[in-house]
């Protein structure tokens, strides 16, 4: 923490603000993985932590560097570019792996394939 | 001044993201399948990578950066390999 | 022009990327050209499809919206995990008809849709364009579809046209 003293007290206000509000969007998804009830409500709970927790602590640490070093560091929008196209991939493999291993099994939960007449009405509530 | 305001939030920051990742473990550990504990692996992988994060600011070193970025490359790769197991292992089946 | 340049999109977000994690300098700028000109080309040969896109002004509106919408629903979801009684709540699958075709567009659909907390994309089958979308707090099904259909399909459907 040697450099922090050089830094203006409304930069380290907005990056403690900034990284603050990350975590805490981070740690109520973690509670939702707990909390909630089935995977499918669970799959919600970590993009919390992917979208507005990443880019809190992400906006946090440019406000830091680029004030720090008196000039705009923005490689961290290489992270943030990486996580807004990465997690939804995984969680789209993850829900169609889950739907497939549900229906391989028979579980009344989870809807018949959309492409089939059966599905025309509207999916069923779990 | 600025040094306290940036330790304190910095510390309390990191603790939330400590506990985040102590219940993604939990999570991965009680499952109950195998997509609950691939989904609670790829959170603690976004929260390592915050931590990460949270560490670099806190040193002022941008080396940091890299392991994050290098942390949430291995994320993606490795939980799409899970879930692309996850669906495979059944079809054999 | 189109043959050493194949994708410029591409090549010029692979620049930036160099630029972002070299630092800027006319070595790197020279470098960094080089590698993304290469690696384009070698994309090339994956032939990926090309999105033709017509109407660049309405991107960042696009954008604008949905980085609002997944404020908001960041809010709404962090106000259903702490809260402490959840029964009432009801979680489901709905079915949206989309009109929709385009890979791109479906691709960036599917995007917005999973990175927005609350709706994640599960499902779609291209024979009957039909997508399987599951909501976590689902009060009214024709508000999620008339969402999807009216905010961002509709949008995507003019940029892409």
């Amino acid at each position: 923490m040697t450099q922090a003293a050089d830094l203006p007290v409304w930069a380290a206000l907005l990056t403690s603000f900034l990284v603050l509000l990350g975590a805490g969007f981070t740690v109520v998804g973690a509670i939702g993985l707990l909390r909630l009830k089935t995977f499918y409500e669970r799959m919600h709970a970590p993009t919390l932590g992917a979208t507005w927790g990443t880019a809190g602590i992400l906006l946090g640490s440019i406000v830091f560097f680029s004030v720090l070093q008196s000039r705009p560091v923005l490689h961290e929008v290489l992270i943030a570019v990486f996580v807004t196209v990465t997690t939804p991939v995984t969680l789209m493999l993850l829900a169609r792996a889950a739907l497939y291993r549900d229906r391989s099994e028979g579980s009344t939960e989870v809807p018949p394939p959309v492409g089939t007449d059966g599905a025309a009405k509207p999916g069923g509530q779990v | 001044m600025s040094a306290t305001i940036l330790s304190w939030s910095l510390l309390i920051a990191q603790i939330l993201l400590g506990v985040a990742m102590a219940i993604a473990s939990f999570r991965m550990i009680r499952g109950p399948r195998a997509q609950d504990r691939i989904l609670a692996l790829d959170a603690l992988y976004v929260n390592a990578m915050l931590l990460l994060l949270v560490f670099g600011i806190r040193t002022g070193s941008t080396l940091y950066f890299e392991a994050a970025l290098v942390i949430s490359l291995l994320g993606f790769i490795a939980t799409l390999a899970l879930a692309k197991f996850v669906m495979r292992g059944e079809i054999i089946e | 022009m189109t043959r050493l340049l194949p994708y410029p999109l591409l090549t010029a977000s692979l620049l930036a990327m160099w630029l972002l994690l070299n630092g800027l300098s006319l070595g790197h700028v020279l470098l960094g050209s080089a590698i993304a000109i290469a690696a384009s080309n070698v994309t090339a040969a994956l032939a990926p499809a090309k999105p033709r896109i017509k109407r660049w002004y309405l991107l960042p509106k696009l954008v604008a919206i949905v980085v609002a919408d997944i404020w908001r629903s960041n809010i709404a979801v962090a106000w259903l995990i702490v809260r402490p009684s959840h029964s009432r709540r009801v979680s489901g699958f709905v079915v949206v008809p989309l009109e929709l075709r385009h890979p791109t567009g479906l691709a960036i659909l599917a995007c917005i849709v999973t990175s927005t907390p609350g709706t994640a994309w599960v499902e779609y089958d291209s024979a009957s364009n039909r997508l399987l979308l599951h909501v976590l707090d689902l009060v009214d099904e024709a508000h999620w579809i008339d969402l999807i259909k009216n905010r961002y399909e509709r949008l995507l459907l003019e940029i892409l046209a």
